[in-house]
């Protein structure tokens, strides 16, 4: 049975090994807050970390996902602690329905690993999520409000 | 909660089919004295539960997708309880519990930007009579007169002997008392939780990966069902081969559902749709398959001959006259598609199905109208059915019609005692969607001598929102809210609120020739504003341009007698700098209308580079929706109804073709993203007096305005949308 290490955890899936990334973390490890949006990897309301690296979970398939350190928007805070993205999302009130926002956050989250103050120029880079509410003024200003925590 | 009442079934199915709330009628406050909550706690009233840590919990009926209605509901409740703002959770009471309850809750609608202001009179006074029997149980407690006795911060104080007691405390005593009848409800400008910037009361749960969309829900010894719906709306479901797929891993069971469907069960949602997607299907694709864009379009053109009848919305004078004696005549065709919701999470409800029971747990935007549809595919009596709610990810009008609630429950009643989570693919909900209607529209304005305005005909052809989804509400066959944003003065569209004309023309004609292709329609985020907005201001700009007047001044000389839309025109002009040249290489253009009951305006500033690639700089809108629960909230809508309407103004459109959609996904159905994004700047500006919508009305200035700006930039008349199809695109 393959194992993924999700959020430092190892986890048996008794899945296909052809089965996208996404469905074995919602449905066999059962972590459902990394969402589905599209399957065509057009959306990221499914981007997790694979090695540190924003990943859209659905163009992935699991068998190129094992031995990879997979995290999730659940495993993002550290001891407790929320992640500063997190935090600054908090802050600045930004979700509205909130479905893209744990893919929104992991990617934003990537990209302060890589790049701790980013320009507009890197956000409008690097941020490719769908949001159809429309909350990218207030993920702008958080983005910025993170960096600078 | 006690279910007592015996509920005629027919009588509430029929009631609740009525679109946009239009149930809400003599709503008795309040349950049964000394009824209680799930967990014990004392039920002050059906809106207010205390418990004995004082924790205040707001029951709150309409639906939470995004708009912020969960917490401006709550808001308008505690204004009037006197409650601590930081004790308050909500909690969504079921429709269940409300038909047992003679619908204590009222209508339960999230549409038409209502959610607010359609039950705050009530909401409110729910608060203020649980306040007043709060101060009474103490006032009892202490022997005291209750006119010594005030209410802050959930804590009752006898104001001569300073004494004290908590709402918690007070809470058991309070919910025996007789509730008043005799309630006042404080003054808008009194407030001080309403009408303030607070934060959102559900944002934690959706930065952790917590809150449950209904695609999350998770059922003991649950299976999971992928569907297909026949492609070709109308369409019928003839055959499958089960067989092809039988001994995949972990398929369950293949069901039909309803005369349209196919749906396969299995232990996961990835194993059920790879099996539904090898899987021959043969659909009966009956006659709506000859239909395409091309041949809707050639139908609706023949709608904008004047000759054609058209249902009238608005005419004043004698518009033949005035076209025919004008100094200058000018004309113009417009046109406007098919777009999807397309809400991030795909439509899905779980439900479980006995004998004896049938309950759903689903995103929905009108709990009872899921209820009926619960009630109508189950074949139960509503005393056996429930709904319950959890977070929608993302509605726009998607989420009213109960179609997927049905699919799910016709689903679980082939799996008695087995809880069925249904999930659309995404494939499946760009296809099968309540599409925004396409229409024309033949604009023809008469100049006189002087370059006055003497005469509009603006003749729209096309489809019909109400005859789709609520035929009850046309009148002798017309459809009022295809006139939303150029209506007439008495106009009110139901409870939705009115959508006037803002200006005065002295030869007036404004009329609909209804043409309904197969293709379902819905209320898509600004509804028919979002046509009607580009039609008339687009075209007042071109008639301001042939005029040669500035467009605001041109605007401004015929709306004297509409001050609340020439007030909103003017807030967002002034802020743009409309007076003041705009920075080197950006072009600004305006639009106004009314919605929803609100009143907006935008001014756009763009650049545009090689001719069609658009970069727009700047959004300044004004919205005065007359009434602001929460600021932070309006400006937050406001702000993302611009990504709505850009993204269909440049990117939306559903074609269809052998009578289906074409789009399948985000890759042929855009949306923008952060980078496209301008900066919004919104003026919350609220007269006061009446309660207008915020979700939707802003939506609808958005094309337009950028329209103008193109105009202004390149002299170049966009009359056809998406931009894409003129291959203009986001720089």
């Amino acid at each position: 049975m393959p194992s993924l290490t999700i959020n430092g955890k190892a986890f048996e899936v008794d899945v296909e090994a052809d089965t996208p990334l996404l469905w074995a973390i919602r449905e066999n490890v059962g972590l459902t807050g990394t969402k589905y949006g599209c399957g065509i990897a057009q959306c990221g309301a499914c981007t997790v970390h694979i090695d540190g690296v924003a990943t859209r979970s659905c163009g992935v398939l699991l068998s190129e996902a094992v031995g990879k350190e997979i995290t999730t928007i659940e495993g993002l805070a550290a001891k407790g602690v929320l992640h500063k993205v997190q935090q600054a999302w908090i802050a600045n009130d930004v979700p509205q329905c909130g479905y893209c926002q744990s893919g929104m956050i992991m990617a934003v989250a990537a990209l302060l690993a890589e790049k701790p103050k980013p320009t507009d120029a890197d956000i409008d880079e690097a941020i490719t999520n769908i949001c159809r509410c429309g909350t990218f003024q207030q993920v702008r200003e958080a983005i910025h409000a993170a960096a600078s925590a | 909660m006690a279910s007592t009442a015996t509920l005629n079934r027919r009588a509430f199915v029929v009631g609740v089919a009525a679109f946009g709330g239009g149930l809400a009628i003599g709503l008795p406050l309040g349950g049964a004295p000394g009824a209680q909550a799930a967990d014990g706690a004392p039920e002050i009233n059906a809106w207010v539960v205390i418990r004995p840590d004082d924790t205040v919990v707001i029951r709150i009926a309409r639906s939470e997708m995004g708009q912020g209605t969960l917490t401006g509901l709550a808001q308008l409740v505690a204004e009037e309880l006197e409650c601590d703002w930081s004790k308050v959770t909500t909690e969504y009471p079921t429709p269940g519990q409300s038909a047992a309850r003679k619908r204590v809750w009222g209508s339960f609608n999230t549409g038409g930007s209502t959610g607010i202001r359609a039950s705050q009179q009530y909401v409110r006074r729910g608060g203020a009579t649980a306040r007043m029997m709060l101060v009474q149980a103490a006032a009892n407690e202490w022997k005291v007169p209750v006119t010594e006795c005030v209410a802050a911060r959930s804590v009752v104080t006898h104001t001569p002997s300073g004494r004290t007691m908590t709402y918690g405390k007070l809470a058991e005593a309070a919910a025996r008392v007789e509730p008043p009848t005799d309630v006042k409800l404080k003054d808008p400008k009194d407030w001080k939780i309403a009408g303030k910037p607070l934060k959102r009361l559900d944002t934690s749960d959706k930065t952790t990966g917590k809150m449950i969309y209904g695609i999350d829900v998770k059922l003991p010894d649950m299976l999971c069902a992928a569907i297909a719906a026949c492609p070709v709306f109308g369409g019928k479901l003839k055959s499958f081969d089960e067989a092809k797929i039988a001994g995949m891993k972990g398929v369950k069971k293949v069901v039909r559902v309803g005369d349209n469907a196919v749906a396969v069960i299995a232990d996961s949602w990835w194993r059920a749709k790879t099996a539904l997607d090898a899987m021959p299907i043969v659909w009966d694709e009956g006659d709506n398959v000859r239909v395409s864009s091309a041949s809707i379009a050639k139908w609706l053109e023949e709608g904008l001959d004047p000759a054609q009848p058209a249902f009238v919305g608005n005419a004043n004078g004698d518009v033949k006259a005035a076209i025919a004696g004008a100094a200058k005549k000018i004309e113009a065709v417009y046109d406007y598609p098919y777009q999807n919701h397309a809400a991030l999470e795909p439509l899905n409800a779980t439900a479980l199905y006995t004998p004896d029971k049938c309950e759903v747990w689903t995103g929905t935007q009108d709990g009872e109208l899921a209820f009926t549809a619960v009630v109508q595919a189950s074949g139960l009596p509503p005393e056996k059915c429930d709904v319950h709610k959890v977070m929608l990810g993302g509605g726009f009008g998607r989420r009213t019609p109960p179609d997927y609630v049905r699919q799910a429950v016709l689903i679980a009643r082939q799996m008695p005692g087995t809880p069925v989570k249904l999930l659309w693919s995404r494939e499946e909900d760009m296809t099968h969607g309540r599409y925004h209607p396409v229409t024309q529209c033949k604009l023809t304005g008469a100049l006189d001598a002087d370059n006055n305005l003497a005469g509009l005909h603006m003749r729209i052809s096309g489809q019909s929102v109400f005859a789709s989804i609520s035929p009850q509400l046309l009148k002798d066959g017309m459809d009022p809210f295809s006139f939303q944003g150029v209506s007439s003065a008495g106009e009110a569209f139901a409870n939705i609120g009115p959508a006037r004309l803002g200006y005065t023309i002295p030869n007036l004609l404004i009329d609909h020739s209804m043409r309904n292709p197969h293709v379902p329609t819905g209320v898509w985020r600004g509804v028919n504003g979002n046509h009607n907005g580009i039609y008339l201001e687009c075209f007042m700009d071109e008639l301001a341009h042939a005029a040669g007047q500035d467009p605001l001044a041109f605007r401004r000389k015929l709306m004297a007698n509409h001050p609340r839309h020439l007030a909103v025109l003017n807030a967002a002009a002034e802020r743009a700098g409309w007076d003041k040249p705009a920075p080197q290489g950006v072009f600004r253009g305006i639009a106004q209308q009314m919605g929803l009951g609100s009143y907006v305006a935008a001014v756009a500033e763009i650049s545009v580079g090689d001719g069609n690639k658009i970069k727009v700089h700047r959004i300044v809108a004004a919205t005065d929706p007359g009434t602001v629960v929460n600021p932070a909230q309006v400006e937050r809508q406001v702000a993302g109804s611009f990504v709505f309407g850009l993204s269909a103004l440049f990117y939306g459109q559903c074609t269809v073709k052998d009578g289906r959609i074409e789009q399948t996904n985000f890759d042929t159905y855009n949306s923008m993203r952060i980078r496209e994004m301008p900066k919004v700047e919104t003026i919350v500006m609220p007269s006061g007096g009446f309660w207008g919508g915020v979700g939707e009305p802003t939506c609808t200035v958005a094309a337009p305005a950028v329209l103008n700006a193109y105009f202004a930039a390149t002299g170049k008349r966009i009359r056809s949308v998406p931009l894409k199809n003129q291959d203009i695109n986001l720089a």
